[in-house]
């Protein structure tokens, strides 16, 4: 029998979670001579008031959602994929070759064959941690992390010295063609007679990325190499004895979670800077992470983590420009958010556990 | 000692040294322990038997201080004592040796019986007086033990040797031992019963937890009968039997002897020829293993295990490489390419009930419907389309087999760990045979499984064995081997020691076969 129904699972524990961050923030906020309840107003009108702010809490919220789904399809074959980040710097590096080099001629025929790149070069890139896993026991956590590195030292090296336009200062490719520009939400919006604003970044990536958060649930719920996926990550010994090859399983995973990393591209290099720069990713390879557990590794929670991250980075910039509340402190609340849904999630569910238990017993 | 029948029982004049009243203990919704009461006199064996989740281990963790029971007393020689945890319970005088040793393997065995009865910072004086104590101990009771081997040297009769005297040597005068034969040979099983009764002799009082009749048969004073919860009975061993039981532990009949018709071989299923396996520490785990199965027979292999019997099973499935021959149908398999995995094997009419279903024939987080299909998920049978799995057919399909085979609940959404031991083999001894295989691997097909559906899964087999399939059992249980087989190989060391007919053998010739002494030709 489970200790608690589904939905206080799925549902109340992050939530309680998120409650429990929310008050230690306003704490901060509170010890630091700021009003916390102006602040989550500031939060939510910069984030959620205007369809600037939520033009881009979508932005941020379509690249949370591709390294999210990263995370999650390979933890569902036990592997901790916290290569994100740099599997999302090399797709970047695939969308700006294909950008660069191949004359478009539409942007939708360009944004097919960005995502292919994109997760091309991601899945290549998860590609060697994985054998490196599969064939020689290196273990993934370690060899991803590095691999992190490798990437930021690839992509500085080509930038400076192969992609940067001759006289250019600064480390970064050149200006994408306009046949490759994606359009904006306010461009897909606005022949339907809704307004939504022209500044703000968010684009048609989000509606890939809505369609990649349905294709991973159909591969992992639905499909035989999902099926054979999570029996792996259940118990390796139950693998071995069905005959599914762990180095099979291992190489997918990681080449898929990978590719997804990577797509994560099209929406920051391609359908925001239309170039490529150093730090286009800024980290939100590892936010994956903490999407992912807060998703329950369930591409409809990572879809709703993502959106709740986007609008914690969007609400954060509004608070780090509109208040004396430092920037630093901004991070300090999503990191209280990380730390509750992920790292702390015992603390909560147990107490949980033990009075849904109680409430049971009450009943029989 | 005065009388011949010293060990049967002591005058019942004392107060009993553990008296349970009315103990109760719930998991959630699920009542592990019903108003139990039970009065255990001292110097006697008492035998607990019951089903697997009958609620035997939940009361003696609730003796033992493991758990705290949500109502009931517990009274040591008369006196109310309560039991938040283990350490008191060894302050009241109880020692547990439980069915998986808590040992320290690197340890020697003296080190290991002051672990966490140290008397101080320094070890030195209290390994001084373990080590006095200890000799006291052996001639008292003839539990002989080098005290400076290191555990993982000596043989598991030796091991439970040393949780026995670790609980001695805490002063315990109440023995609680779970399920102590599951891991000894038929002579180390006698061994313990005689060091049970010397035990008895001095004055120490035992309860022992089995599933085993003969057992309860064999050694106790006294029985009680658990099923669902509730204490069904408690007798006097000399007044019951086997069958008696057996019922009451079932409530209903059950038959504790295989029916089955004489064997009737055809043509040669299985052939084996000087199998190797090593291990990946490269340990050799068999050494030339030759064996064959005809169509229509069950081929038992006893021994020990550890043995090589695992391997054997895993080499036969795909699990892991080997060199050597192995044909099925006259077809040489493939031990160590690219078709040497459990895909293959099943390919090849192979089936294989493995030996661990929670590690390996079930994934536990997936539904029994999921599992229904686990090994045979690629059969185009359960695709919807060239991405798709059918999961509505493969759940309708689950459901009828589970009915088939009488699986309780019969709810196919439900995840496998959600189902008690015997109704999970049920699924995995289901979806095997369903297969319609030449060749039927069988690994300890009921262990942790209880008595109703041991019977039901022996006749599953049988009935396999009659359409003219090959069997391999492999089992622990001599007792399941000597029932169902038609030929009895005996494995120790990985080798093949002997074969025997069942009719024209008994367990102490097997026992000693298991025990590598080499037995007359066959």
């Amino acid at each position: 029998m489970d200790k608690m129904p589904k939905w206080a699972d799925v549902i109340l524990i992050p939530l309680i979670s998120l409650l429990l961050a929310a008050i230690i923030s306003a704490l901060v906020i509170l010890a630091i001579g700021e009003d916390p309840i102006a602040a989550v107003k500031l939060m939510v009108n910069g984030a959620l008031g205007s369809t600037y702010g939520w033009g881009y809490t979508l932005y941020y919220a379509t690249n949370f959602m591709f390294t999210g789904l990263a995370v999650a399809v390979a933890f569902h074959a036990s592997l901790f994929n916290i290569g994100g980040e740099g599997q999302a710097m090399l797709g970047g590096l695939g969308v700006a070759l294909i950008c660069l080099f191949v004359p478009w001629p539409h942007w939708s025929l360009a944004l097919l064959g960005a995502t292919a790149a994109a997760a091309v070069f991601g899945a290549a890139w998860a590609a060697i941690p994985a054998y490196l896993q599969a064939r020689r026991g290196s273990h993934i956590v370690i060899t991803t992390i590095m691999f992190n590195f490798i990437a930021a030292a690839v992509l500085n090296y080509v930038l400076v010295n192969v992609l940067r336009p001759t006289g250019q200062m600064d480390p970064a490719t050149g200006k994408f063609p306009t046949a490759t520009h994606l359009p904006t939400l306010h461009d897909i919006l606005s022949p339907l007679g809704i307004a939504f604003s022209k500044a703000a970044p968010a684009n048609v990536s989000l509606i890939v990325a809505v369609l990649a958060c349905v294709a991973v649930w159909l591969l992992i719920w639905r499909t035989r190499f999902g099926y054979e996926l999570r029996a792996y990550g259940f118990s390796e010994s139950g693998a071995r004895y069905a005959g599914i090859s762990p180095f099979r399983i291992t190489m997918l995973a990681m080449m898929i979670s990978g590719g997804l990393a990577g797509m994560m591209a099209i929406n920051n290099v391609m359908g925001e800077a239309e170039r490529l720069v150093m730090n286009a990713v800024e980290g939100a390879g590892f936010i994956g992470i903490a999407v992912a557990l807060m998703g329950r590794n369930h591409p409809f929670g990572v879809f709703l983590a993502a959106i709740l991250f986007g609008f914690l980075y969007q609400g954060g910039a509004e608070l780090a420009l509109w208040t004396s509340i430092p920037r630093e402190l901004i991070t300090v609340i999503q990191a209280l958010v990380i730390l509750f849904t992920g790292a702390l999630d015992n603390m909560v569910r147990m107490p949980l556990e033990k009075l849904f238990l109680a409430l049971r017993r009450k009943e029989g | 000692m005065s009388t011949a029948t010293h060990h049967k029982g002591q005058p019942d004049t004392a107060a009993p040294a553990i008296e349970l009243r009315g103990i109760s203990k719930a998991f959630g919704p699920v009542q592990a322990n019903k108003d139990i009461s039970i009065r255990v006199m001292p110097g006697t064996i008492h035998g607990i038997i019951g089903e697997n989740g009958a609620g035997k281990s939940t009361l003696m963790s609730i003796l033992y201080g493991f758990y705290k029971a949500d109502a009931g007393e517990i009274f040591i020689l008369g006196q109310k004592t309560a039991i938040p945890d283990s350490q008191a319970a060894i302050a009241a005088g109880i020692g547990m040796v439980f069915q998986h040793f808590k040992l320290v393997e690197n340890f020697t065995v003296l080190e290991n019986v002051i672990l966490g009865a140290e008397d101080g910072r320094l070890l030195r004086p209290s390994l001084a007086k373990a080590r006095k104590s200890l000799r006291n101990l052996a001639t008292e009771y003839g539990l002989d033990v080098d005290p400076d081997a290191v555990i993982q040297d000596i043989g598991v009769g030796m091991q439970q040797r040393v949780e026995i005297l670790k609980a001695l040597y805490r002063q315990a005068d109440i023995l609680i031992l779970d399920e102590p034969t599951g891991v000894l040979t038929p002579a180390e099983a006698d061994q313990l019963f005689r060091i049970l009764d010397r035990l008895r002799a001095e004055g120490k009082t035992i309860i022992l937890i089995t599933h085993k009749l003969r057992e309860i048969m064999e050694i106790t004073d006294t029985v009680s009968v658990m099923r669902r919860g509730e204490m069904t009975a408690t007798v006097k061993t000399a007044d019951t039997s086997p069958e008696a039981l057996a019922e009451l532990m079932v409530g209903r009949k059950v038959l504790l002897q295989v029916e089955k018709q004489p064997a009737r071989p055809g043509a040669t299923m299985l052939e084996v020829e000087n199998l190797h396996v090593t291990d990946e520490k490269g340990v050799e785990r068999l050494k030339g293993i030759s064996l064959e199965i005809k169509a229509g027979e069950i081929l038992g292999i006893a021994g020990v295990a550890g043995n090589g019997q695992s391997e054997l099973l895993e080499v036969l499935g795909g699990m892991i490489p080997g060199t050597g021959t192995i044909r099925v149908n006259g077809q040489d398999l493939d031990l160590t390419g690219k078709h040497s995995d459990g895909r293959s094997r099943r390919a090849r009419g192979i089936a294989h009930v493995p030996e661990d279903r929670q590690r390996e024939g079930l994934i536990m987080p997936y539904t029994a419907w999921e599992n229904s299909v686990f090994g045979y998920h690629n059969d185009p049978a359960y695709q919807k389309n060239m991405l798709l799995m059918n999961n509505a057919g493969i759940l309708k399909d689950a459901d009828d087999m589970m009915n088939r085979f009488d699986v309780r609940p019969p709810n196919p959404r439900l995840s496998a760990k959600n189902f008690s031991g015997g109704n999970q083999q049920k699924i995995v001894v289901a979806r095997e045979i369903e297969r319609n295989p030449d060749l039927l691997l069988v690994g300890q097909p009921t262990r942790g499984v209880d008595i109703g559906a041991i019977e039901f899964i022996h006749k599953q087999i049988i009935a396999l064995r009659d359409q003219g399939k090959a069997i391999l059992l492999v089992s622990v249980e001599l007792d399941e081997i000597l029932s169902l087989s038609d030929r009895i190989a005996v494995m120790f060391d990985g080798q093949i020691m002997g074969e025997r007919l069942p009719g024209q053998t008994n367990p102490q010739e097997l026992g000693l076969l298991m025990a590598g002494v080499a037995g007359k030709a066959a």
